[in-house]
């Protein structure tokens, strides 16, 4: 009766919406969203709910909490102001702001921004990291509970061309990746106290991929690491080693997951199963032609779907990687494709959006937008809407 | 009579009231001050969070009247517990202004206005003010073009530049050119001083930039070192141990000795490939002295896109091990302490073994500001005959 009474009260205080878009790539890091109402052919007269201006720049993908929309920019000479904004989903108005001075370097690639890595929440905290590797943790309504100077800690952490690695929370951790040439560490941070619980060195080389949640043996949620010589996967809890795949991956792309499978942006794409009998993970097929860009790969069902150099969308199938179809879109893409149905939603660089219908034999783009700003941070679904920011605007799309 | 036996009854009960409402204020106050004391404490890897989420509370439910003392509080030097300190200025002035309240603005303009408060809490205040009457902020910013907050002058010179525009705009050159010549020496942000010299070059008028921005262009250097396979920025060469400008070495190809190097590269860059040409996996050193006019803290402001370490007076500052990532003006920031009178820098700048055509380049651009990045200038610079000095580890 007690551990009953625990139970709920637990879940009482832990806001839960079925919208929530609380991490890059959403709740569970697949892409994927629930949502069924959102538009398949985009018309800026109909679809533009809202259209807010940003006080700074930023690749951060917004993420949504209940019917609070929050996003981080950068400004000022060196992109040292620090922005963490929260805006009401339903009509774009904002119920704060929080600006902070950075603590770590600035010095970012003209294409990136110091407010590239998204947020994180666990429905009840925002953690918002920056490229600067400042980390701090607001409740929802804007009262900072805790702050890090990440390269205060460990002044080498960082990269010339920005840092891009978006923290997830699970099970009161924070996996926070930050890996460089200089120093190179994953650290398990307290979401209520903001101190290590852990902190595990990893391979010194430019990463810019970001932690991702996968299903383990007995159904155990593992955090999947990802850089230049693999796959490491480990437990959230201790930051303990669980198994590793050693034979490469890239350090742009992140992998995707569905359920207890990642497709790995390794020699191409290569598809990992975890298991609990025997070896931890089984390889189950490798497919060069499936090989990513810079956006990440998404799983829609039994699909997988990669973008390469040349705005060409190759889908495969998920039993074997057998290529399906291909199609052209306008490119060149950064921003990772998001799915709602048999829908595809993607940006490229110069601002277009694009629909892509799944369900068609061979793809076929049902709807496109040019919100007109370069956008090059992946996009985010939630409440009924498709999120879009640039580094001077935040766009929300919705059915008419 | 009604009066006085009211005021006599009542009296007790004002006074022991107007005493707890004086303790209650000092209680109050006290508060305040350990509560900025706890957020103050805070350090690395988290140390004193707690402690500080607790003081946050205290601070963020008291009134704007605490904002001055808040404010006050940033200058310890302290980044970490600045930005707790202003999360608690702007969790009150929110709290105020959505209930229709009013902030102080008389005293946050006063303490703007005090130019010896801390810059970025005198910014924040700024801030706070532009948010109730921009028309009175924007006034203020006319006497903040030489602002010791950074950001202060930084608006205060943009402001200017935009008349400076007008008037080129207009045809009046002559004003325009000395507006501009004017600004040259006030701006300290490298992206307007980059903005001010386009403009006077534009004008026909001659800028020295790296002179402008105080970069370090006299060096003896002396190299390639052995560095295969990365090996160079924790290996510890000779001039590391002993720093003796008449040495010779073994460098990676033979005998090496020290040679001038005097680089007039428009962002004062230091190129190693000049004296070593694109060589890989290899290591050099750059030396140069600074004069004092005083014992002063500044910072030695690096950019570089190659593995470097950094010394000043023999003590090891900073180092980093990274390729071919980026380089920008101002990159690295150390503080480092000046001594009167001659000061050693020495620079360890490392090449790796990438063959690709953008990572042939290995060098680095050094100038030496004070906080706000206003250049310091070295009063000589003797190249040579300097006696051995001893080069502290990292």
């Amino acid at each position: 009766m007690n551990r009953l009474f625990a139970v709920l009260l637990c879940l009482s205080t832990i806001p839960t919406h079925a919208s929530d878009w609380r991490q890059f790539r959403g709740l569970q890091g697949t892409g994927v969203s629930d949502e069924t109402q959102l538009p398949t052919t985009l018309d800026a007269k109909k679809n533009l709910a809202w259209k807010i201006a940003l006080p700074g720049r930023g690749l951060s993908s917004p993420i949504i909490v209940g019917d609070r929309v929050f996003v981080t920019c950068s400004s000022g000479a060196n992109q040292d102001r620090l922005h963490v904004i929260c805006f009401n989903a339903a009509d774009g108005s904002k119920r704060w702001e929080r600006q902070f001075w950075a603590t770590g370097r600035t010095t970012c690639h003209e294409k990136i921004s110091v407010a590239a890595p998204t947020s994180a929440s666990d429905g009840e905290r925002i953690f918002a990291l920056f490229s600067s590797n400042d980390l701090f943790c607001l409740d929802l309504d804007g009262n900072l509970l805790w702050l890090r100077g990440l390269m205060r800690d460990y002044p080498n952490a960082s990269n010339g061309l920005g840092l891009a690695s978006s923290p997830v929370v699970v099970d009161g951790v924070l996996v926070t990746q930050i890996e460089t040439d200089s120093e190179a560490f994953v650290a398990g941070i307290d979401v209520a106290t903001g101190l290590n619980r852990w902190k595990i060195e990893r391979p010194k080389k430019a990463n810019w991929t970001s932690p991702l949640l996968v299903r383990g043996a007995n159904g155990k949620m593992v955090v999947a690491l990802q850089a230049s010589t693999g796959i490491t996967a480990i437990d959230p809890s201790t930051g303990v080693e669980l198994w590793k795949y050693t034979e490469g991956a890239s350090t742009v792309p992140s992998s995707a997951v569905r359920g207890d499978t990642l497709y790995v942006p390794s020699n191409g794409i290569t598809a990992l199963q975890t298991s609990s009998d025997g070896p931890p993970f089984k390889q189950l097929w490798r497919a060069n032609h499936l090989r990513p860009a810079t956006a990440s790969p998404i799983v829609v069902e039994d699909r997988i779907l990669t973008l390469n150099d040349a705005g060409v969308l190759n889908c495969g199938d998920t039993v074997e990687g057998k290529r399906l179809w291909q199609l052209r879109l306008k490119g060149p893409f950064s921003a990772t494709p998001l799915a709602a149905g048999h829908f595809l939603y993607l940006v490229n660089e110069k601002g277009l959006a694009q629909v892509v219908d799944l369900s068609k034999p061979e793809g076929e783009i049902t709807g496109e937008l040019d919100l007109g700003e370069p956008i090059i941070g992946t996009p985010s679904i939630g409440g009924g809407g498709i999120y879009f920011r640039s580094d001077a605007h935040l766009w929300k799309i919705q059915k008419s | 009579m009604f009066n006085r036996r009211i005021i006599s009854k009542w009296v007790p009960f004002i006074l022991t009231a107007a005493v707890m409402s004086s303790e209650c204020s000092l209680r109050a106050a006290a508060g305040v001050a350990e509560s900025i004391q706890a957020i103050r404490a805070v350090g690395l890897e988290g140390k004193g969070q707690t402690e500080a989420a607790q003081a946050m509370r205290i601070l963020t439910t008291g009134g704007p009247t605490n904002i001055p003392a808040i404010l006050m509080a940033m200058g310890a030097g302290n980044d970490l517990a600045a930005n707790w300190l202003r999360s608690a200025v702007e969790t009150i002035a929110q709290r105020e202004l959505t209930n229709g309240g009013r902030l102080p603005l008389l005293e946050l303009g006063q303490f703007v206005l005090e130019t010896s408060n801390p810059p970025r809490a005198r910014r924040l205040a700024f801030e706070l003010i532009t948010r109730a009457d921009p028309s009175t902020a924007d006034r203020l910013l006319n006497g903040m073009v030489n602002d010791p907050s950074t950001e202060l002058r930084r608006d205060a010179v943009q402001k200017i530049i935009r008349q400076a525009d007008t008037s080129l705009a207009e045809s009046n050159k002559i004003g325009a050119t000395l507006i501009f010549q004017q600004l040259l020496t006030l701006a300290r942000d490298v992206d307007q001083v980059d903005a001010i010299a386009k403009n006077l070059r534009t004008l026909g008028q001659t800028v020295d930039l790296p002179w402008t921005l105080g970069f370090l262009t006299q060096w003896k250097v002396v190299g390639p070192f052995d560095s295969t396979g990365g090996k160079g920025f924790a290996a510890v060469y000779k001039p590391e141990e002993i720093l003796d400008l008449s040495a010779e070495y073994d460098g990676k190809s033979g005998k090496v000795r020290w040679q001038t190097l005097a680089t007039t590269d428009e962002d004062g860059s230091a190129s190693m490939n000049k004296p070593f040409t694109a060589l890989k996996g290899a290591a050099a050193f750059a030396y140069t002295e600074f004069y004092a006019d005083h014992a002063q803290t500044a910072e030695l402001r690096l950019g570089s896109k190659n593995a470097f370490k950094v010394w000043l007076n023999g003590k090891f500052l900073f180092g980093q091990d990274e390729y071919h990532r980026n380089k920008a003006i101002d990159q690295y920031r150390m503080t480092g302490q000046f001594q009167s009178g001659r000061n050693i820098i020495l620079v360890k700048v490392c090449q790796n073994e990438q063959t690709e055509d953008w990572a042939s380049e290995w060098d680095f651009q050094l100038r030496v500001c004070d906080s706000l990045g206003t250049p310091l200038r070295s009063a000589t610079i003797a190249q040579v005959g300097v006696p051995p000095i001893s080069v502290g580890k990292p």
